[in-house]
């Protein structure tokens, strides 16, 4: 029943998306309201979830964080919306949310169908393997013959059945329905490899009994790129969701943190002055202050920093950089110019 | 015959029934008690009893002494962070309970204001208890103050907005505050709604009659998860764009028609089982229709169905935690967010976060329960 009703939604949203036109007007709305109404998910460690205090944090988090002091000078005019992974599409389009930061794939058909428009992309994710530190291996090429813990009826079993044919290895796939029950599994030692998206290996292997005996394999066998995304139609407030995106990550480029933004309007380098806003109307020509990548730099940090504060090494989930580092630090983060 | 039987009469008749000697004096009983008493009695009276008495005391052992290690010997009572919880035997994570626990009752009720929401629980208890106790009076006053008066206080109180109180979203409710919002309005709204329709559909106007019966079995033949999903994914695409109502808002009417279509056949239960002199006799004695409700029918009939309305409020109490899946934290869901934070997550966060919310639950439905117990047993007039 729930799941005729879900297509039926599903059906309901693809005609409405058709019949809809965005109204033009994000921006405005968004100023006069004096915050930004910004979709997370219900909760997904390192990416948005909340910390004692009951403030919410992460990555889908701060770059809703950025966008709200771009626009206000205050990381702090945003109201987050949690939702869950069916309503996500609904609440954008609907118009209950401007911006959706939550974790969600860029496709195709998403892009197009579903009527998004996809800012960027804010996290390279893909399924990896997890394996036993003891297994000493290093390679996901070396895995032959493993016994591999996987939730059923994902497309993660498919892609793991692909990876493992096209490779010529053999595997044991052992198949549970519930996430909890994989994560049993495998702290049990009932099978060598667990594989989901590495963002989720990162947070799994936080509730193993030892952490630090356990390791994620640097390969990814599927792509996930996670990016917040905007509604068709609004082609200002896209612009501003997009270079905001650019900004955070040409700030990193630049060598531009959160500490040195306010010298950084002294800077010599015009492609610093550029971005701080020193130097030509890039702020007015998208609807907002010159200096509006200079506050969302300085309240949020750039690209780095989130990421280091969020997910990174340093944090429990310790996420490598990888394919999240810049493009000139083997990377694909790659910004276009602020020119 | 003479008028007396005589000692020799009766031995002559034979009757098999008369006893015609004295029972041997016997000792007095020991008096017994106390506890051995009591074992023997309870525990070991007879060879089955014996057997499921010995299993259940060697299943006790076996579960016990874990539980007990887990839940307290083993168990960390305080800490910063997730360090403080991870090795090899630790059991609980209290500290993680700790850290989150003005989040597990107010979700992200600011800082600065959660006092009103402590007002308002504060006025509810003082509200409610006094109306549980049958003894106390001004039952009238205090009803008009629980029905009316404490909504509307308790709207200002916990939305804001007026006698400069800053209003406070619905986005940034949450945890036992939630809970409690969704289930008090489906159990206040469920009763006196179910109760019209009840009588709706024992109507004898073909109208009245046709919408309850409609009402309730569309409520009642739709999961309350689909009422959920349908107010959140599907409503907000027929409002035209920009205009939205409160997800909170969407859920409380969701959950009150839920609750009110069950109510409405619980007390049709009741209604049906009213004897039909008792309507004849109202009828008689001239009373009209709402009279011989009132004072008549539904007073017989609510309190044989109180068994049935404590179910379906105790169910509803605990359905409130499918509002997870519109994004909205009651308890449970806030509980499971509190997972996510990286900081926290550790093998025990989850079974800890988890038997913390299976405690609070557990608390209020053995609550209604046990009250819902009591007043069967004061209101018990008696058809028996």
């Amino acid at each position: 029943m729930t799941k005729i009703i879900l297509s039926a939604a599903a059906g309901a949203v693809a005609l409405g998306l058709g019949a809809q036109v965005a109204s033009a007007q994000t921006l405005e709305s968004v100023q006069e309201n004096g915050y930004v109404q910004c979709g997370v998910s219900t909760g997904l460690a390192g990416f948005s979830n909340t910390d004692d205090a009951g403030d919410w944090t992460g990555l889908d988090v701060d770059y809703c964080r950025a966008l709200a002091a771009a626009i206000f000078d205050d990381p702090e005019a945003v109201r987050f919306t949690p939702l869950s992974a069916v309503e996500r599409f609904t609440a954008l389009q609907s118009g209950e949310i401007d911006v959706l930061s939550r974790n969600t794939t860029w496709t195709m058909s998403r892009d197009t169908d579903l009527g998004l428009n996809f800012v960027g992309v804010t996290f390279y994710d893909g399924q990896g393997f997890m394996v036993p530190k003891e297994l000493e291996v290093t390679s996901a090429l070396q895995l032959s013959g493993a016994s591999v813990c996987v939730q059923s009826g994902t497309t993660t079993e498919l892609n793991l059945t692909d990876y493992f044919n096209a490779n010529n290895m053999d595997y044991n796939p052992v198949v549970f329905e519930g996430l909890e029950e994989v994560n049993a599994a495998y702290n049990a030692g009932r099978c060598d490899v667990y594989t989901t998206d590495s963002s989720g290996l990162a947070s799994i292997r936080l509730q193993l009994d030892n952490p630090d005996d356990h390791m994620i394999l640097p390969e990814l066998i599927s792509k996930e790129p996670l990016g917040p995304s905007v509604r068709q139609g609004d082609e200002q407030w896209f612009d501003i969701a997009k270079w905001v995106y650019y900004a955070l990550v040409s700030a990193e480029e630049l060598g531009v943190n959160s500490e040195n933004v306010e010298e950084m309007t002294e800077s010599e380098n015009p492609d610093i002055r550029r971005l701080v806003g020193s130097e030509g109307t890039f702020g007015e020509d998208i609807g907002l202050e010159n200096d509006w990548a200079l506050k969302a730099i300085k309240h949020v940090g750039n690209y780095g920093e989130i990421f280091e504060r969020n997910v990174g090494p340093e944090t429990p989930l310790q996420i490598e950089r990888g394919l999240n580092a810049l493009y000139t630090d083997g990377g694909v983060q790659y910004a276009m110019p602020v020119r | 015959m003479s008028d007396t039987h005589s000692e020799a009469d009766l031995a002559t008749t034979k009757l098999a029934f008369v006893r015609d000697d004295f029972i041997e004096q016997q000792e007095a009983p020991t008096r017994e008690g106390g506890i051995g008493q009591w074992i023997r009695v309870n525990l070991f009276a007879s060879v089955p009893d014996t057997i499921l008495t010995v299993v259940m005391i060697l299943f006790l052992a076996w579960i016990l002494p874990p539980l007990l290690n887990w839940a307290f010997f083993n168990a960390v009572w305080d800490g910063a962070n997730r360090e403080a919880c991870l090795g090899e035997d630790r059991g609980a994570c209290w500290a993680f309970v700790e850290a989150k626990f003005a989040q597990f009752m107010y979700g992200r009720y600011p800082l600065g204001e959660r006092w009103r929401v402590d007002l308002t629980g504060i006025l509810l208890i003082a509200g409610t208890i006094p109306m549980l106790i049958p003894r106390v009076p001004f039952k009238r006053l205090n009803a008009i103050f629980l029905l009316i008066v404490f909504p509307v206080v308790a709207y200002v109180l916990l939305v804001g907005g007026y006698f400069g109180l800053p209003v406070v979203v619905t986005d940034r409710w949450g945890g036992l505050l939630v809970t409690l919002v969704v289930a008090i309005v489906g159990i206040v709204v469920s009763l006196p709604l179910g109760v019209i329709l009840a009588l709706g559909r024992r109507s004898r106007l073909p109208f009245v009659k046709y919408a309850s019966i409609v009402f309730i079995e569309f409520w009642r033949g739709v999961p309350l998860i689909t009422i959920l999903f349908m107010s959140s994914v599907m409503l907000p695409l027929f409002l035209p764009e920009g205009v939205s109502f409160d997800k909170l808002l969407r859920a409380l009417v969701g959950v009150a028609f839920f609750a009110s279509a069950y109510m409405a056949e619980v007390i049709r239960g009741g209604l049906q089982a009213i004897p039909k002199g008792q309507y004849e006799a109202a009828d008689a004695m001239g009373l009209g229709f709402w009279q011989k409700m009132r004072l008549i029918i539904l007073p017989q009939a609510l309190t044989m169905v109180i068994p049935g309305i404590v179910n379906t409020f105790i169910g509803l109490f605990k359905d409130t935690s499918l509002v997870l899946i519109i994004g909205l934290f009651d308890l449970l869901g806030i509980v499971q967010l509190g997972f996510t934070d990286p900081n926290w997550s550790s093998p025990q966060t989850a079974v800890t976060g988890f038997a913390f919310a299976a405690l609070v639950y557990f608390i209020f439905c053995f609550g209604m329960s046990k009250y819902s117990i009591y007043m069967e047993n004061r209101l018990d007039t008696s058809h028996r």
